[in-house]
């Protein structure tokens, strides 16, 4: 599916750049867009190898085990296909905790990670387990308590009440989740009919 | 309780470094080294995530410059007259699956052209800060470990950003008519 979106993405605007006489705009673009996309990759560099490094102290000191027993009742049943006390329940706590605290950086590294153990329990290693589609889901759909970027642009620009969209934002971002996880539940099921 | 907001988010990164450092120093682990080896880690992961994010900026850049965001908008005006949804809100709702920091942009030029406080500018915020990017995270998650077939992950990413857009309408207008 995304082999598809990315090719329409790409044939449309070359085809509407040429009705529109901007081929000169969506040429730059191409090249703006690789540009962009170094750049991003390059802040994330800093963070990624920064919080690998102190989570890589965390795993060895035990504490990601500890966490993810402590919670396993719960994520056990999101995750049912994960062994309990698998080192993935850890990696995947922490990044729940990161993306509801709104720290959005801390929480890519630990996802990954997550996707790394998971990868390790794939039998198929190009396709997606059930599993780690929960945790993209649980990811997409993000519960915020705290969306510190918006209060803090709200807070430049003046707000009289900068907190005040923490409310809408949790229970926004709390259906999200509801229809995620549904979601998910229903695809899952229907997955695990189709290959026995 | 803003205070209290600014002082977790102040304090909530180094009580964290500074607990895993001494817990991980009790335990006898050697810390610099294992950090070293993990940030290592992090390094070969951007290196492999590199080429994907590319891919996808490329794509985006392009269907942005060349007009073709634009075009399906006005081709969207009619239906958005008439379930009564701001036409200004459509960009940020378009493109928040797909760029963060572009949504991000756009949310930000919002709240300065209508203000914080505006109906149009708390939706920005509701809106943004409800759903995520859900063709990055894919990229970036499935491009660390390799994996060519997302299943339905982007089919349950997509449709839970569009569930996070019409509650985002729906709570705004009910909490701040």
């Amino acid at each position: 599916m995304l082999n598809v979106i990315w090719l329409a993405l790409i044939v449309i605007s070359i085809v509407v750049a040429a009705v529109n006489g901007r081929i000169e705009a969506v040429n730059q673009a191409a090249f703006e867009g690789a540009k962009t996309g170094v750049t991003v990759c390059f802040g994330l560099l800093s963070v990624l190898a920064f919080w690998m490094g102190m989570m890589r102290i965390a795993e060895k000191a035990g504490l990601l085990e500890g966490l993810a027993r402590l919670l396993s009742p719960i994520i056990s049943r999101l995750f049912p296909d994960v062994p309990k006390g698998h080192p993935a329940m850890g990696y995947i706590l922490s990044n729940m905790s990161a993306n509801l605290l709104g720290l959005g950086n801390a929480a890519t590294p630990m996802g990954l990670k997550a996707m790394e153990e998971l990868q390790k329990l794939n039998p198929d290693k190009k396709n997606a387990t059930p599993a780690m589609c929960t945790l993209l889901a649980i990811n997409t759909a993000s519960i915020t308590l705290i969306p510190t970027t918006m209060i803090a642009i709200r807070m430049q620009y003046g707000s009289a009440n900068p907190v005040e969209i923490v409310g809408t934002t949790l229970l926004a971002s709390f259906g999200a989740t509801i229809v995620a996880l549904g979601l998910d539940r229903w695809h899952r099921y229907r997955y695990h009919r189709k290959s026995g | 309780m803003y205070q209290w907001i600014s002082l977790i988010s102040l304090w909530a990164i180094p009580v964290m470094i500074a607990f895993i450092l001494v817990y991980g120093w009790s335990k006898s682990v050697p810390v610099y080294e294992t950090f070293v080896e993990g940030a290592r880690g992090g390094l070969t992961t951007t290196i492999r995530i590199l080429p994907h994010l590319i891919a996808m900026m490329v794509a985006v850049t392009m269907f942005r410059e060349s007009g073709a965001l634009d075009w399906l908008l006005s081709f969207l005006a009619p239906l958005l007259t008439f379930l009564h949804i701001p036409k200004e809100i459509v960009p940020l709702a378009l493109l928040r699956p797909i760029t963060g920091t572009g949504s991000l942009a756009i949310a930000t030029d919002m709240i300065a052209q209508y203000g914080p406080d505006s109906f149009l500018g708390r939706l920005a915020a509701t809106m943004q800060g409800s759903t995520d990017t859900t063709l990055y995270v894919l990229t970036v998650y499935f491009g660390a470990v390799g994996i060519r077939n997302s299943a339905y992950a982007l089919r349950v990413g997509l449709w839970s950003d569009l569930a996070g857009v019409i509650f985002s309408l729906v709570i705004v207008s009910y909490v701040f008519s």
